[in-house]
């Protein structure tokens, strides 16, 4: 294949990275045009996402990058993700004194990361990828810089995150050496006639660092801190388009490179989705901070995820997919909620203020009842749809996914008591003060979103079936 | 006794796992554990060109040279958020990092 072909295949990451170098150099020369830079980020967002759901499809440098239907239904799903998070972070920070032009900048700079993650089809890329989302989301976590709280978040963060990457690094090197390849499909080919003890060894390496990435259960304990001590919109941004990229990593590694040893690693993948539920579900009961109470709520739903790949099938690949898209619109809208609401200039982040919302501000509290709902997986929120394809291929897949579908149902019931608690506090308990106005942007994302949960959900799932549908079968899992 | 694979691998295996150590066990300063990061990242290095030379394969030492690269980038972003840190706190020892209990 040509050079020229091989760069037609990457436009997405190339309309990316060029654009962020081209905002970087305009915004470090007119410092005063944040907003204008943070609107050049959604457009050049919008375009890489427009190339993608277009563009060509196929295997470019080598087997390294990989265009299909699986990278394009998780790029512009990240893409729009992303673009969301700009007017949402921006506008925040302004109104707190931080007027940084660099925000929009490490958006667009992560989202080539996890574009580069789910189209990886080697272990360089993949790991290239992976550190390029993870830099660029340890500088927004601690971008409030003034706020001892951010930075102690960022840096948690940092050396949780630089942990997990040298655990997968460690496990590619030794994927590499004993299966004499990075390129995914020659890996395959490797491991085809059996897997070496080697080989598996450096697949558990690559799944534990991964299960950092995506907040699995026993590697979730950096999740609670850094979400609270990191800025609200940060947080909408990271716990949505990185668990979607990482997942799908997930599954194109496991699909594409250890396809045939999918004995090796189902009942790991099951173990990891039973400790996530079970930790996020129980854990989160203790919590009065929401910020927190919602990290305990990713932990349990990646592992929900974590059981639909473990299904180890095409039907196991669609319904991650789907779970994740839905997932995203609904923590993505919680936290732009947390981040619409301030008392008295305070900002409001534990249950108790969260008293007699409903009176105060009914369409904020309405969202997040909605997006609380779906969480819980409540019929007819897009949350029960997730669960319910989820727990469907679960169900197909053999005894041991069986009993992952009944303890995640358990986990669920569980987890009910503290969505409940936040709903009941917000709708009968007496305000104690009056709350801030919100802000226009938050107000508009939150209630936007609010709206996918239920009804859109029972329109835009018809969809998001076929090309989920068609997504997973690119990731070569029968 | 000639050095083979086998030692390279152990070597890096190692310094590996006192790097991870470095960072779990380590309650001192924090500065310890980007050494620590640093070790763990230079014992895949190691193992990548060990492999590399073993296999009679140029991928390993590429993808080496792409770890120094990123290795080096870590490096600043960690120090720079350090510097936040050590703004608020004026201090950087590992019991500092304690406001939100976990």
């Amino acid at each position: 294949m040509s050079f020229s072909a091989d760069l037609g295949l990457a436009y997405p990451e190339l309309i990316l990275g060029i654009g962020a170098l081209v905002l970087l150099v305009f915004g470090a020369f007119a410092p005063k045009a944040s907003s204008l830079v943070g609107w050049g980020g959604v457009l050049v967002l919008a375009a890489a996402a427009f190339e993608a759901a277009t563009g060509p499809f196929g295997k470019a440098f080598a087997g390294g990058l990989i265009s299909d239907a699986g990278s394009a239904f998780a790029q512009v799903a990240i893409l729009a993700s992303s673009a969301v998070s700009i007017p949402l972070g921006q506008r925040w920070f302004q109104r707190r004194g931080v007027d940084n032009f660099e925000f929009p900048v490490l958006i667009v700079l992560a989202a080539l990361g996890m574009s580069m993650m789910v189209s990886a089809g080697d272990l360089i890329s993949l790991y290239v990828g992976v550190e390029l989302h993870s830099l660029a989301l340890y500088v927004l976590a601690a971008m409030h810089r003034d706020n001892a709280k951010a930075s102690e978040a960022g840096l948690k963060y940092f050396v949780l995150g630089a942990l997990s990457s040298g655990l997968l690094l460690y496990g590619a090197s030794l994927v590499y050496g004993f299966a004499g390849s990075t390129v995914f499909s020659d890996i395959a080919l490797a491991v085809h006639s059996g897997a070496s003890t080697g080989v598996l060894f450096g697949l558990v390496f690559l799944i534990c660092g991964l299960g950092f990435k995506v907040s699995a259960a026993p590697f979730h304990m950096w999740t609670p801190d850094v979400y609270e001590g990191a800025p609200t919109p940060v947080v909408a941004f990271f716990a949505a388009a990185p668990k979607l990229a990482a997942m799908v990593l997930f599954a194109r590694l496991l699909g594409q490179a250890f396809g045939e040893a999918v004995g090796q690693w189902q009942q790991v993948l099951v173990a990891l989705g039973l400790i996530s539920v079970a930790v996020g579900a129980f854990a989160g009961l203790a919590q009065r901070n929401l910020k927190r109470l919602w990290a305990y709520s990713s932990i349990a739903n990646v592992g929900y995820a974590i059981i639909g790949l473990s299904a180890g099938s095409a039907e196991g690949v669609q319904s991650m997919l789907i779970f994740m898209v839905l997932y995203m619109v609904d923590v993505t809208g919680f936290f732009a909620c947390l981040a619409a609401l301030r008392r008295q200039g305070r900002d409001m982040e534990t249950i108790d203020d969260m008293a007699g919302l409903f009176k105060e501000q009914p369409g904020i509290a309405l969202a997040m009842t909605a997006f609380s709902l779906s969480a819980l997986g409540l019929p007819p929120f897009s949350g029960f749809w997730g669960k319910f394809y989820v727990f469907k291929a679960a169900l197909d897949a053999g005894p041991l996914d069986e009993v992952a579908a009944v303890v995640g149902l358990v986990g669920s019931v569980v987890a009910a008591f503290y969505y409940l608690r936040l709903i009941k506090v917000m709708w009968f308990d007496d305000p104690k003060a009056a709350t801030d106005t919100p802000p226009i942007e938050a107000k508009t994302i939150g209630i936007g979103l609010a709206l996918f949960t239920f009804p859109v959900v029972l329109v835009a799932l018809h969809w998001l079936d076929g090309s989920a549908a068609q997504a997973a079968h690119a990731f070569g899992l029968g | 006794m000639s050095i083979g694979l086998a030692h390279y691998l152990a070597v890096a295996a190692i310094l590996f796992t006192i790097g991870v150590f470095g960072i779990f066990v380590n309650r001192k300063n924090i500065i310890v554990i980007l050494m620590s990061v640093e070790l763990i990242l230079l014992a895949v290095n190691i193992n990548l060109v060990a492999f590399s030379a073993y296999l009679g394969n140029v991928t390993g030492q590429i993808f080496a040279m792409l770890v120094l690269t990123v290795a080096a980038a870590e490096a600043a972003v960690g120090l720079a958020i350090l510097v936040t840190f050590f703004r608020n706190r004026g201090d950087i020892a590992v019991d500092d990092a304690s406001m939100m209990k976990g």
